[in-house]
């Protein structure tokens, strides 16, 4: 049974569709009447739009159309027109980059061009986004925090697809278009460049994801633990006691010594989640690179400890007198 | 109205997990799943064992029962036959146990005249009978000059044949399934569901570039800088393909020959990775000088795709197991498949 006891609640309550601040210095409007939508009001905000698409939107839905259409189509070829087949091996369908005798010249169509293309276009799409991102930001007069976490993504996408290939010489460095095949590449990149766990900039990334997810559980735990005491007015409680706020930063002074605050509680949100992906573009940007093999890297600066050999002493054999390699 | 959508979420949310749970169970494996510690403590190297798939497994590997040895005495085999141009040296006795071994072995229900004329029993007319006698050459020789893969244990016809004419783990080059061709992208030998490779989007043919050419498999650096290692994340694919097959020939883990935290390195597998090293010569060999040079021999209809002979791999022998029929020797009772023969004087 629903109970409205605060305003963190999921009773949806419905006033008259709203439009949102006036806008300025733009030539495009929000479009499209709002209207609500039941389903959306159980996952949030029961109120769908006013949309704004804009030159950069809809210049960035064409080309990603345009990128999805070559992917898609290629997918389908490969499976000569076949419907059936096509939906059955989708997840393994892929366009794959150019073999690495192209270098980084352009390749006919069927050799790979159709991947640059696609990624091409792909990168004109996402950067396109990202200037909405940043405009609509300033539009609303908010500050650009979406926009620069959106970028550490974006630099993590163009390291894995351009700047590194372009660095190693070979468009056939870079991942492939493809559900099963970007995860094989993944395997096979770190079976490679001798295991990328030996990489302190794939540690760092794992730490940033992993400390993601569990700020981002300790905040949303914290908040709705707290909103039956009206945590959501976080601020004028500030600089009461007994409080939900008060109630929040002493359960962790209790649990764990320390808490943070209503304000660096997203600040670590924001770093934790926009350092992952810059940590990890550094350091798929320094593999084959400037390090080619991260196993032997560990043990040179000695974080990969010795075993004790179980069956004596194993030699390859291709060094051994009349081994062929 | 709430109600209802609520309840129809719950319903497309038992639907989806009903769908979920029958997709794993026809993918996974049931439990129990027993490991056995292999290496040093920490470094994961455990094999998963299912008892009750290894009893399957031990069920259908069972070596048959050898006829009793007969004397080596009497009349050599070459001098009472005709045409007899690899085992002339035996006796006629041993000669007749080995030909009804080969029987059993190779052609149960189709008998002697698979690869015989009945009329003339020398008669080379069956091109099954001119294949057979190149792989009793080809087990001579895997037998006294393959020991660093086989050992003592060897292999005898049933090793791979087991009581088929055509083993079943065999391989073709393999062209891909059909593309649409034309602008619209090329094969890269990848990207569609690979039954050699786990059924995973690595290449389906690892077969061709690293067991019938001698492509380099090894694709890891061997300096913690970059020193001129020319190999690239596709390579690795390629390799990747080939360990994946091993694996599932052999049914085991990487570990069972690799520490896994550094794949190339030697001084850290296990000694089956030597032996391993010794089987890809083994096959390459056995594919180039045996089974490709039958090519003109096969009928159309033993060919592959593209018109190639059948070649052998790991699977053929191995059948899913670490060691073939379980380690139990064969050859112990066939000392005639031991090493080539001297001819004897032909007739």
């Amino acid at each position: 049974m629903a109970e409205y006891q605060n305003i963190f609640t999921r009773v949806q309550v419905r006033g008259p569709a709203y439009a949102g601040v006036p806008m300025t210095r733009s030539s495009w409007m929000r479009s499209n009447e709002p209207f609500f939508l039941h389903l959306f009001g159980r996952l949030g905000d029961a109120q769908v739009g006013p949309l704004y698409l804009g030159a950069t939107g809809l210049a960035s839905l064409i080309c990603g159309f345009t990128a999805f259409e070559i992917i898609g189509l290629n997918m389908w070829a490969s499976v000569n027109w076949d419907p059936v087949q096509f939906v059955r091996l989708l997840p393994w369908l892929a366009l794959e980059p150019p073999a690495a005798s192209w270098g980084l010249r352009i390749p006919p169509l069927a050799q790979g061009g159709w991947w640059l293309m696609a990624g091409f276009f792909l990168t004109a799409s996402v950067l396109l986004w990202w200037v909405r991102v940043y405009r609509r930001a300033r539009q609303l007069g908010l500050g650009t925090h979406t926009a620069w976490a959106f970028a550490a993504a974006i630099w993590l996408y163009l390291v894995l697809g351009f700047i590194r290939p372009l660095l190693m010489g070979s468009w056939s460095e870079a991942v492939p278009f493809g559900i099963f095949p970007h995860l094989d590449w993944t395997a096979a990149f770190s079976l490679r460049y001798g295991n990328l766990f030996y990489n302190p900039f794939h540690m760092l990334s794992i730490a940033f994801l992993y400390g993601s997810t569990l700020l981002f559980a300790m905040h949303g735990a914290t908040v709705l633990a707290t909103g039956r005491f009206g945590a959501e007015r976080e601020v004028e409680q500030i600089i009461d006691r007994g409080t939900a706020f008060e109630r929040g930063a002493l359960f962790w002074r209790w649990t764990m010594g320390f808490n943070a605050t209503a304000e660096s509680i997203h600040r670590w949100a924001w770093w934790f989640a926009v350092l992952c992906p810059l940590c990890g573009g550094i350091g798929i940007l320094l593999t084959g690179t400037v390090v080619d093999n991260w196993y032997l890297w560990g043990v040179k600066h000695s974080i990969a400890p010795p075993y004790p050999a179980m069956w004596g002493h194993v030699v390859d054999p291709a060094t051994l007198a009349g081994g062929k390699p | 109205m709430k109600l209802g959508i609520g309840t129809a979420l719950g319903w497309v949310a038992i639907a989806a997990g009903s769908l979920l749970t029958i997709a794993m169970l026809s993918r996974f494996e049931r439990p129990p799943i027993d490991s056995v510690q292999a290496g040093f403590r920490g470094t994961g190297m455990v094999e998963n064992v299912n008892p009750r798939l290894l009893a399957a497994l031990q069920a259908a590997n069972v070596i048959p029962a050898s006829l009793p040895a007969l004397p080596a005495a009497g009349p050599k085999a070459g001098q009472v036959y005709k045409n007899v141009q690899v085992l002339g040296g035996l006796s006629v006795g041993e000669f007749t146990r080995l030909m009804a071994s080969i029987t059993t072995w190779v052609a149960p229900t189709q008998g002697c005249a698979y690869c015989h004329n009945p009329a003339n029993m020398a008669d080379d007319s069956r091109y099954t009978k001119v294949v057979a006698r190149r792989m009793i050459q080809m087990v001579q020789h895997v037998n006294a000059d393959w020991t660093a893969h086989v050992k003592e244990t060897g292999v005898t016809c049933y090793t791979c044949h087991r009581g088929q004419p055509v083993p079943s783990r065999i391989w073709f080059n393999d062209p891909g399934p059909p593309r649409a061709g034309g602008y619209t992208e090329s094969s890269f030998g990848m990207t569609h569901a690979s039954a050699a490779a786990g059924d995973s989007a690595l290449p389906y043919d690892p077969f061709t570039p690293f067991l019938q050419n001698a492509d380099a498999i090894r694709v890891q650096g061997t300096t913690a800088l970059p020193a001129g290692n020319g190999m690239g994340i596709r390579d690795a694919e390629w390799t990747y393909s080939l360990m994946m097959y091993f694996s599932d020939s052999l049914g085991v883990n990487c570990t069972y020959c690799h520490n896994t935290r550094s794949f190339g390195d030697w001084s850290q597998s296990t000694p089956q990775r030597v032996t391993a090293w010794h089987g890809i010569r083994m096959v390459r060999d056995l594919n180039e000088n045996y089974l490709m040079k039958l090519h003109d021999v096969f009928p159309p209809n033993r060919l592959g795709p593209t018109g190639d002979a059948p070649k052998l791999a790991c699977a053929t022998c191995h059948q899913g197991v670490y060691k073939p029929l379980f380690g139990v020797s064969m050859l112990q009772g066939f000392p005639e498949l031991a090493h080539p023969l001297q001819p004897a004087a032909a007739k």
